[in-house]
C-alpha cells in the first residue's frame, strides 16, 4: 500500500478497532494510538517528501498514483502530494491528535464520539492527497457530515440549530460545487482529448473563458463557504460555539482550511481566467470579511462566539492573500491556512480548559484567572499574543507575507483594499487584549477561587500546539520554503495563463 | 417454438412455478404450521434468484411481442434481490400481525405475481403486451395494499389504489389506441420512424406517459402516494415505492428512447419541467411530514424527479446511470422501510418524535436507518452519492446545468428532512423510547444485505461497468 493511500486506511482501522473495544479507557487509548500512528506518518511523508525532492524530483506531484475508478465517466482515484498537502495532513493530524487529548474525558457514547471524529479526519486527508476532482469531492462530503452528529449530540446551547445550519449550508455550498465541477468536466475536453477530472490533466486544457467565467464562481464559493467567506460565514459562529472543544479545534483548525487550499489547487489552478476576471469581486468580499470579523469579535461575550469571528477574520485575509495574485502572497495565504489552524486549535482548547471549570463562557463573568489556573492562563495569553500577530509566533510571519504581498499592487483598489485589511490587526489587538484584561487580570471572582489545576492531558494537547506556533514563528523559512517549492506550478499556471 | 427459445423466459417460467408450488403448499400447511408457508416461500424465492444469475441467452419470443437481452435480464436480477430482500423483511410482519387469520401464503403468492407482471412489463415490446402486462402487476398489489382486513386504513389504501390505476390504465389505454391509430401497428420496433409529428401521436404520447406517471408518482399524478404508502401494510408500501417504481421507469425509460425517439422534441420539455416539479413538491411536502411512512413516500416521489433529470440525456449514457440509481434507490429505500416496518411491527410507534433516543436503545437499526436515509440523500461513500453524481453528470452532459444546480439545491431541502429522522434517533433522547428488541434472524439477514450493498454498489465500480456495457440503446 503506498502511502498517501495508508491516511485513509488507518482511521477506517482505527474505526473498526473502536467498534470492538469496550469501556472509555479502551476506546481512548485506541483513538490514541490510532492518531500517534498518524502524526509519526505525517512526519515520515515530509521527511519522505524533502528526501525527494532533494533527489531531484521536481514532478508537481509526489508519490502518485492513479486507479481507475469508474471507466466510463474517466474517474479515477487519483492522489498525490506537493508541499503545500503535506503541511496541511501535519496539521491534521497535530490537530486531531491535540483534539483526542482534550477530550480525554468525554462521558456520553465515546465510542460514537472518537468514530466520528475520525471518520471527519479521514475525509479532511482524503481531501488533502486528492488530485482528482471527483475523489476530492467524495472526501469533502465525508469530512462535512460527521460535523453534524458531533455538534448535535455532544454539543451544548443550542446545538440541535447549530448542527442542522452548520450541516445545510455546508452541503448547499458542496452543491455550486458540484455544478462547479461538472462544469469543468465537461470542458475538459476543450482541446480534443477526453473528458477528465484530474487537476492536472484538466491545467493542461484552456477551458473556454467564457466556460471559465460561468463556473469560477461557482467553485470559488463552494469552496470559500467552509473557509467563512462573508457572508457565507454565518455558519461559523453558531457552529463553534455549540461544538464541543476538540470539535472547534478540528473545525476551526482544520476544516475550515479546505476553502483556501480548494480555491488554490482547484478553481484558480484550473481556471485562471475566470481567476481574475473575478478576483477584485472576491476581494471585497474577502476585506469585508476581515473587517467586520474583527469588529464583531470587539462586541461579543462569549469566548467562543469571540475566537468564531476572529476566525471568520482571519481566514479572510487567507483568501485576500489568494487573490492577490503572487508569489508572497500565496506564500502567506499557506502559511496562514497553517498558522491560524495552530493558534485557533489552541485557543479553543483553552476555552474548553477554563470553560470546565468555570462553567461559563461570558467574558464578563470572571475575572483574575490568571491567579487561580496560572498555567491555563498563560497558554490563553500565548495563544491571543500569536493570533494578533506577535514576531516570534507564526501569526506575525503569515501575516507579514500576507500584506508584503499585497503591497506589491499599486493601483488604488489594492491600495484600499490592502489598508482596510492591515488595519483590522488592530481592531485584533483591541478584541484580544480586552479579554485577556478583562477575563485573566484583576482580582479574581470569588466563586473562582479554588479552581482544579490544568491535568496533564491537557497539557500535553496544548503544549504540542504551542510548540508549532513558536516552531512556525521561530523557523518561518523553513515551513516558508516547502510552500515556495510548491508555488512555481501554480505561477506558471495562473500568471502566465 | 421449441423449448430452447422457451428458455429465454427462464426468469417468467420459473416464477410461475413457484407461484404454482406455493398454491399447493399452502393448501397443505394449517394452523401453527402456517410459519413454515412463508419460510418455504423465501427459501424457494432465494434458490430462484441464485438461478436467475445463470447466463441468459438474448432474443425475442411471440413474434417479437416479447424481448429478453442482457440489459433485461440484469434488470430482472435487481428486482429479484429486492423483492428478496422484501420478503425476508416481510415475515416478521406476517407472522406477528396476519398469522392468527391464517393468512401467509397469498402474501407470497400476490407479490410473485404482481413481480411476474413487472417481468413481463419489462420484457416487452408490444404496446398491448404492455398493457395487459401493466395490469397483471397492478392488480395483486392492489389485493396487497388491503391485505390488513382488519385495518380500515388498509382497506382504504386499496380500494384508493385500485381507483387511481383503473383510471390511469384507462388513459393509458386511450393513448395506445392514438399511437396505434397514428403509427399503424402495436409492436415498438414498426413504430420507429413512422409515429411522426402529427396531433394524434403527441395526445397518444402524452396520455401514454401520464398512465405511466401513475405508476412512477411523478408530479401532478403522485396523489395516490401519499395515503396509499400511509395505508398499506409497511411490506406493500416498500414494494410499491421501489419494485412497482424502478419497472415502470425503465420501460418509460425504453419506449421513450426507442419509440418515441422522433418526438424527443416533445418529451424532452416535459420531462424536464415534471422533473423540477416533482423534485419541489415531493421535497416540500416531505418538510412536513410526521409519519414516517407518508415522509418516504413524499421523499420516493422527490427521488423519482431525480430519474426524470437522468433521463433527459437520452443516450446509453443515461440508461445506464438511470438503471444503476434505480438499483442503489431499491436498496435505499428497502433498508429505511426495512427498520421502519420492524420497529412499528414491534412497537406500533411509526412518527418520527416516536424515534427520540432510538439509537440509545437500539444501535444497530438505527446505524442501518441512518445509512439508508443518507444514501437516499446521496451522502458519500454511501451508494447514494454515486448513483446521485453519474444522474447529474448524465444531465450536465447536455448542458442542462440550471437543471443539475435545481437538483442538488433539492438535494439540500431533501438533506434537511432526513436529518430530521437523523436527529430524532441520534440527538435526542426521550422518556419513552422504542424499547430495545431482538430482531429475528431473516430480519437481521435482509438488513445486513441492505448495508452491505449500500457501500458495495458505490464503492466497488466493476458494478457500473457492468451495467454501463450492458446497456445497448440502439439494440433495444
Amino acid at each position: 500500500m503506498d502511502i498517501l493511500t495508508l491516511f485513509v486506511v488507518i482511521p477506517v482501522l482505527t474505526v473498526v478497532a473502536l467498534v470492538f473495544s469496550k469501556g472509555i479507557k479502551q476506546h481512548r487509548v485506541v483513538a490514541l494510538i490510532g492518531f500517534i500512528i498518524q502524526t509519526l506518518m505525517s512526519f515520515n511523508l515530509i521527511y519522505q517528501y524533502l528526501h525527494e525532492r532533494a533527489a531531484g524530483n521536481h514532478d508537481v506531484m509526489v508519490f502518485t498514483k492513479d486507479v481507475m475508478w469508474f471507466a466510463p465517466m474517466n474517474i479515477h482515484y487519483a492522489i498525490g502530494v506537493d508541499g503545500i498537502s503535506v503541511l496541511m495532513i501535519l496539521l491534521t493530524s497535530i490537530i486531531v491528535l491535540t483534539g483526542i487529548f482534550i477530550s480525554w474525558k468525554v462521558d456520553d457514547l465515546p465510542k460514537e464520539f472518537f468514530i466520528s471524529l475520525i471518520v471527519l479526519a479521514s475525509g479532511v486527508y482524503g481531501f488533502f492527497i486528492s488530485v482528482d476532482l471527483f475523489t476530492m469531492f467524495v472526501f469533502y462530503e465525508i469530512a462535512v457530515i460527521p460535523m453534524y452528529l458531533l455538534i448535535g449530540i455532544w454539543g451544548s446551547g443550542p446545538r440541535e440549530y447549530a448542527a442542522m445550519k452548520l450541516t445545510i449550508m455546508l452541503m448547499g455550498a458542496s452543491a455550486l460545487l458540484l455544478v462547479g465541477i461538472l462544469g469543468v468536466y465537461f470542458n475538459s475536453n476543450a482541446d480534443g482529448g477526453a473528458l477528465t477530472f484530474n487537476i492536472f490533466e484538466i491545467a493542461k486544457v484552456n477551458i473556454p473563458v467564457d466556460a471559465q467565467k460561468l463556473f469560477f464562481p461557482f467553485l470559488f464559493i463552494g469552496f470559500a463557504v467552509i473557509g467563512a467567506l462573508f457572508p457565507f460565514h454565518t455558519w461559523s459562529p453558531d457552529g463553534h460555539a455549540s461544538a464541543p472543544t476538540a470539535v472547534s479545534m478540528l473545525h476551526a483548525g482544520v476544516l475550515m482550511k479546505l476553502g483556501g487550499y480548494g480555491i488554490f489547487r482547484v478553481a484558480m489552478y484550473v481556471m485562471p481566467a475566470g481567476a481574475h476576471y473575478w478576483a477584485n469581486f472576491f476581494m471585497v468580499l474577502a476585506v469585508i470579511g476581515v473587517f467586520y470579523g474583527a469588529l464583531a469579535a470587539i462586541k461579543q461575550k462569549d469566548l467562543k462566539y469571540i475566537n468564531a469571528y476572529s476566525s471568520v477574520s482571519h481566514l479572510g485575509l487567507v483568501l485576500l492573500g489568494l487573490l492577490m495574485m503572487n508569489e508572497i502572497a500565496w506564500k502567506g495565504a499557506m502559511l496562514q491556512s497553517l498558522s491560524h489552524g495552530f493558534i485557533t486549535a489552541l485557543f479553543f482548547a483553552m476555552i474548553g480548559v477554563i470553560y470546565g471549570r468555570t462553567h461559563t463562557r461570558i467574558v464578563t463573568k470572571m475575572s483574575g484567572l490568571l491567579n487561580v489556573i496560572p498555567v491555563a492562563g498563560a497558554l490563553y495569553v500565548i495563544a491571543g499574543m500569536a493570533n494578533l500577530g506577535l514576531p516570534g509566533f507564526s501569526g506575525f510571519v503569515a501575516e507579514m507575507n500576507i500584506f508584503v504581498g499585497a503591497f506589491q499592487h499599486a493601483d488604488t483598489f489594492h491600495r484600499v483594499i490592502t489598508i482596510l485589511a492591515v488595519s483590522s490587526i488592530v481592531v485584533t489587538a483591541v478584541y484580544i487584549l480586552r479579554v485577556v484584561g478583562m477575563m485573566l487580570m484583576g482580582p479574581t471572582t470569588p466563586e473562582f477561587k479554588n479552581l482544579p489545576k490544568i491535568s496533564w492531558y491537557e497539557k500535553t494537547g496544548t503544549y504540542i500546539l504551542v510548540l508549532f506556533i513558536v516552531l512556525i514563528g521561530v523557523f518561518p523559512f523553513w515551513w516558508g520554503g516547502i510552500i515556495t517549492d510548491s508555488i512555481g506550478p501554480f505561477i506558471e499556471k495562473i500568471l502566465t495563463f | 417454438m421449441d423449448l430452447n427459445s422457451l428458455m429465454l423466459m427462464r426468469h417468467e417460467l420459473i416464477l410461475t412455478l413457484l407461484i404454482l408450488i406455493l398454491l399447493i403448499v399452502d393448501i397443505v400447511f394449517t394452523g401453527e404450521n402456517k410459519k413454515k408457508v412463508s419460510y418455504i416461500a423465501v427459501a424457494l424465492f432465494a434458490l430462484y434468484t441464485l438461478i436467475s444469475f445463470l447466463p441468459l441467452k438474448e432474443g425475442t419470443l411471440f413474434g417479437g411481442m416479447f424481448e429478453t437481452n442482457k440489459m433485461i435480464s440484469s434488470f430482472k436480477n435487481i428486482l429479484n434481490i429486492g423483492v428478496l430482500l422484501i420478503s425476508l423483511l416481510s415475515i416478521n410482519w406476517l407472522h406477528n400481525k396476519t398469522l392468527k387469520h391464517q393468512k401467509v401464503g397469498e402474501f407470497f403468492i400476490l407479490l410473485f405475481a404482481s413481480l411476474l407482471g413487472m417481468f413481463f412489463l419489462i420484457s416487452s415490446r408490444n404496446f398491448l403486451m404492455l398493457y395487459v402486462s401493466l395490469e397483471l402487476s397492478t392488480l395483486p398489489v392492489t389485493a396487497l395494499a388491503a391485505y390488513d382486513i382488519y385495518s380500515r386504513k388498509s382497506s382504504e389504501a386499496g380500494i384508493k389504489l385500485i381507483l387511481s390505476a383503473a383510471i390511469s390504465s384507462g388513459i393509458f389505454l386511450f393513448g395506445i389506441s392514438f399511437i396505434y391509430a397514428a403509427g399503424g401497428s402495436l409492436y415498438f420496433h414498426d413504430l420507429v420512424g413512422s409515429i411522426g409529428h402529427s396531433y394524434l401521436s403527441i395526445a397518444g404520447l402524452i396520455m401514454f406517459f401520464a398512465g405511466l406517471a401513475f405508476k412512477i408518482s411523478l408530479v401532478p399524478f403522485h396523489f395516490w402516494t401519499a395515503d396509499v404508502y400511509e395505508g398499506a401494510p409497511t411490506p406493500v408500501s416498500n414494494y410499491l415505492s421501489v419494485i412497482s417504481k424502478s419497472a415502470a421507469v425503465f420501460i418509460l425509460m425504453i419506449t421513450l428512447f426507442v419509440t418515441f425517439r422522433e418526438l424527443i422534441d416533445i418529451w424532452t420539455p416535459i420531462l424536464y419541467g415534471l422533473s423540477i416539479l416533482t423534485m419541489f413538491i415531493g421535497n416540500f411536502f416531505a418538510l412536513r411530514q410526521q409519519n414516517l411512512k407518508r415522509f418516504l413516500a413524499f421523499s420516493s416521489v422527490a427521488q423519482a424527479g431525480f430519474v426524470m433529470m437522468g433521463m433527459l440525456a437520452a443516450n446509453q449514457l443515461a440508461v445506464a446511470t438511470v438503471i444503476y440509481f434505480m438499483a442503489i434507490y431499491i436498496f435505499s429505500n428497502i433498508g429505511a422501510f426495512g427498520v421502519i416496518q420492524v420497529v412499528e411491527t414491534k412497537s406500533g410507534k411509526l412518527n418520527i418524535d416516536d424515534y427520540n433516543g432510538f439509537y440509545r436503545t437500539n444501535p444497530n437499526l438505527a446505524l442501518v436507518l441512518m445509512l439508508s436515509l443518507f444514501s437516499l440523500a446521496g451522502i458519500p461513500p454511501i451508494a447514494g452519492f454515486f448513483g446521485k453524481f453519474f444522474l447529474y453528470t448524465s444531465a450536465a452532459s447536455k448542458g442542462y446545468y440550471l437543471l443539475v444546480f435545481i437538483a442538488v439545491v433539492n438535494v439540500t431541502i431533501s438533506l434537511y428532512y432526513y436529518l430530521l429522522v437523523v436527529r430524532a434517533a441520534f440527538l435526542r433522547t426521550s422518556d419513552n423510547p422504542i424499547p430495545y428488541f431482538k430482531n429475528d434472524a431473516l430480519t437481521r439477514i435482509g438488513l445486513i444485505i441492505v448495508v452491505v450493498s449500500l457501500f458495495l454498489i458505490g464503492l466497488y465500480s466493476p458494478l457500473y461497468d457492468y451495467i454501463n456495457s450492458v446497456v445497448n440503446v440502439l439494440n433495444i
